[in-house]
């Protein structure tokens, strides 16, 4: 078989050409997650302004307008620019590779996607210079990220703020869908020769199960954009309280979204911890089967706990009560997954590398993350804490505590396939010990001014209630992850230069991407493989003893 | 390294075409879109602070009828292709394209009535919000659906469409059908179940 390469590009402007016309699956996804780790950088600034602002009662840093837009653009970015692109960025890198294909089932559609998402996110800090119209009403949104109604009405915000809002997250929004389709498709389409759905690795389970969750839970969020776009520009009144629309139908729609959206994050999470752990502790995943199945579970009940975001909202009390008993559900497949992952560790030889490091902080503090939610399930207990602090901590805490964890985990386990060199061990370790640290002084510490009663979104508090040395440890905290995300950042760029030679599979892996070379060709695999287990690799180095005689 | 790991096993490897798939994502999608108009809707009927209301519409039966057969003419039109009857499949196509256009041309001067004579617009309450939306979503559905048939059908009159195409053309009648589902719930929604 012959492969016509292409010349190697030549100048700056040639290399920019290829990349920005690419098509090819891997460099999309390398583009993901360059754009995800840019906006990082950007919401990560937010953040650091707002805890410099509640460093101290009375602070002045700030003004409460500048306050209500960072609170508005950094949840906006974090969740639309930051997580969701880094997973589709990994799955778009990975999956075809681990299903033995040569590129997504719709190439083209995958870059279309890709820029789509951009453009999205362009749209959004445009509204820093486009967004003053001719009212002067402010330039970024501050309308929070979840852009409760009213407020986003015209009545309210006369600006073209919560224009850029609105298109922003309807442009990203077609540019998720599109993608998880594309994702469904490779699935389903483009399998190679031998892998059936039950010998796929659970990264490619996992990824369809958040494709479909991201269709049935983004499509809503788009229905209800375009909504607030005929609001806005042809004078409907869905939302005008006015005329008689409805506030808390808005509350709806956008929850309808926003839950499944927190799972639609942590279901990539647990693919990465679910083909890192049994890596790292030598044996194969215990209980297969099961963590498909309770996957699948997850993504199906998340569908129907939106209203425990609406608790204080006041709905029935039979409404409170379903919504309390769905959301306290989603414990049981996420237990199941957990007790997996430690038995698969159990009696392993485990190598403690830094990917290993990080899927075992995942454990340790998505387990308390899940703890604070099954207390916020109740909802008796929200009508106490909703809207509080207590609240910001939790799902901070899930999201750095379990989420940005497990994408570390990822990025140190595929670093040397993608880059083609090994990052340093001891950066990666000042990483994770910095990064823990200052997670747990963030953010277990957030959790007391919240029972203290301190509200969320508040741009400064008075002294006296017994919060500012809670906020001035948070800051803290908050401090010591900013440098440990410096040090991963310098790892990241420090190694690609300076790293040893990789090969083409370090850690002695069982997945098809680690039978390419590091980094893969375009092409992917010169022939299209044939597999009969779930572990090819293993088939392939060990042929006295292959898998496929155990499944 | 050399991953034909299991070469006996030349048994059959078919899956499922990739269009097809897509076009499975695209209907979970839309359908979820729908839902949220079709909630809104429910949620505000009768709820109009001002202005007209449901009572102003008139059943689009003759149209509803023409939307729904559409769909069996495309499914005539896909088995002359299947038999390799390219006649048959043209003729049926061009049916089912002139029953799109006339269902579309319909709600056209449906929307004329009520704008013009009614004077019913998207602005005027909380019923022409929620009308003129779901309709028109269900509407711009129709219209994407005809340009994709008015595309196959530049292709049928340069007699360039073979029965290999039909797994293309599926893909198309999977979104015309999912199109008439939806009709089926916004019609029952709207001028049965609504007034």
């Amino acid at each position: 078989m012959t492969l016509t390469m292409q010349p190697p590009p030549q100048t700056w402007t040639e290399r920019l050409h290829s990349w920005v016309t690419t098509v090819d699956h891997k460099r999309i996804g390398i583009m993901y997650v360059l754009y995800a780790l840019t906006f990082l950088v950007v919401g990560g600034v937010e953040a650091a302004l707002m805890r410099l602002q509640l460093l101290f009662p009375h602070a002045e840093f700030v003004s409460p307008h500048a306050f209500n837009q960072l609170f508005t653009m950094h949840g906006t970015t974090m969740i639309f620019f930051v997580a969701m692109p880094m997973m589709f960025g990994f799955v778009n890198y990975l999956m075809p590779l681990m299903i033995g294909a040569r590129d997504m089932a719709f190439p083209r559609l995958n870059a279309f996607s890709f820029w789509l998402t951009v453009f999205g996110g362009l749209l959004l800090y445009y509204s820093l210079i486009g967004g003053y119209g001719l009212y002067g009403d402010g330039t970024a949104p501050e309308v929070g990220w979840w852009a409760y109604a009213p407020l986003t009405e015209k009545a309210f915000t006369r600006g073209h703020s919560s224009d850029y809002w609105t298109l922003s997250l309807l442009v990203s929004g077609f540019g998720s869908i599109v993608t998880s389709i594309n994702v469904i498709a490779t699935v389903f389409s483009m399998r190679c020769r031998g892998m059936k759905l039950g010998k796929m690795p659970l990264f490619a389970w996992l990824s369809a199960t958040m494709s479909v969750l991201a269709i049935l839970a983004i499509a809503p969020l788009t229905a209800a954009q375009m909504m607030l776009m005929v609001d806005r520009y042809l004078g409907g009144h869905f939302f005008d309280t006015q005329a008689g629309g409805s506030a808390v139908l808005w509350m709806h729609f956008f929850w309808i979204f926003g839950h499944p959206e927190v799972y639609v994050l942590i279901i990539p999470s647990f693919a990465f911890i679910s083909e890192i752990v049994p890596v790292f502790s030598r044996k194969t995943m215990f209980g297969y089967p099961i963590m498909v199945a309770a996957s699948v579970m997850i993504a199906f009940v998340s569908m129907s706990v939106w209203a425990h975001h609406m608790f204080t909202v006041g709905m029935t009390a039979s409404a409170n009560s379903f919504f309390v008993i769905t959301t306290m559900a989603v414990a049981i497949p996420t237990g199941i997954k957990i007790f997996n992952w430690l038995a698969t560790m159990w009696g392993g030889k485990i190598r403690f590398n830094a990917p290993m490091l990080f899927c075992i902080g995942f454990l340790a503090q998505f387990l308390l993350a899940g703890l604070t939610g099954v207390m916020l399930a109740s909802a008796p207990m929200t009508w106490h804490l909703g809207n509080s602090y207590f609240v910001v901590a939790h799902f901070h805490y899930v999201i750095l505590g379990g989420i940005i964890m497990a994408v570390f985990a990822a990025f140190y386990y595929w670093y040397p396939k993608v880059v083609g060199r090994i990052y340093s061990e001891r950066l990666a370790k000042w990483h994770f010990w910095l990064f823990v640290i200052g997670f747990h002084v963030c953010f277990d510490l957030m959790h007391i001014p919240g029972l203290l009663g301190m509200p969320r979104r508040i741009y400064t508090y008075e002294p006296g209630r017994g919060w500012e040395i809670w906020n001035f440890l948070v800051g803290i905290g908050a401090a010591i992850q900013g440098v440990a995300i410096l040090v991963f950042v310098w790892n990241l760029i420090r190694s690609a230069r300076r790293g040893a030679a990789a090969g083409s599979d370090p850690w002695d892996a069982w997945t098809l991407e680690w039978a390419t070379s590091s980094p893969p060709p375009a092409y992917n695999f010169a022939t299209p493989p044939v597999v009969k287990s779930r572990r090819p690799l293993w088939d392939l180095k060990h042929p006295e003893d292959p898998d496929w005689r155990y499944e | 390294m050399k991953l034909a790991l299991a070469t006996e096993s030349d048994t059959a490897w078919e899956l499922p075409y990739a269009g097809k798939v897509g076009m499975w994502g695209v209907i979970a999608a839309e359908s979820a879109i729908f839902v949220i108009f079709i909630v809104a809707y429910a949620f505000y009927i009768g709820k109009s602070t001002s202005g007209p209301t449901t009572a102003i519409l008139h059943t689009p039966i003759f149209l509803t009828v023409c939307l729904l057969s559409s769909s069996a003419t495309m499914e005539l039109a896909l088995r002359g292709l299947r038999r390799g009857d390219t006649r048959a499949f043209s003729a049926w196509w061009f049916v089912t394209l002139g029953l799109a256009a006339t269902f579309l041309g319909g709600t056209l001067l449906e929307w004329r009535h009520l704008i013009v004579d009614e004077g019913l617009t998207i602005h005027t309450n909380l019923f022409g919000t929620t009308y003129y939306s779901l309709v028109g979503l269900h509407a711009f559905h129709v219209l994407v659906g005809l340009t994709l048939m008015a595309v196959v059908a530049a292709f049928i009159i340069r007699r360039r469409v073979t029965r290999d195409h039909t797994p293309k053309l599926e893909v198309i009648s999977l979104y015309w059908h999912f199109v008439d589902v939806v009709w089926v719930a916004v019609f029952t929604l709207v001028y049965v179940v609504g007034r």
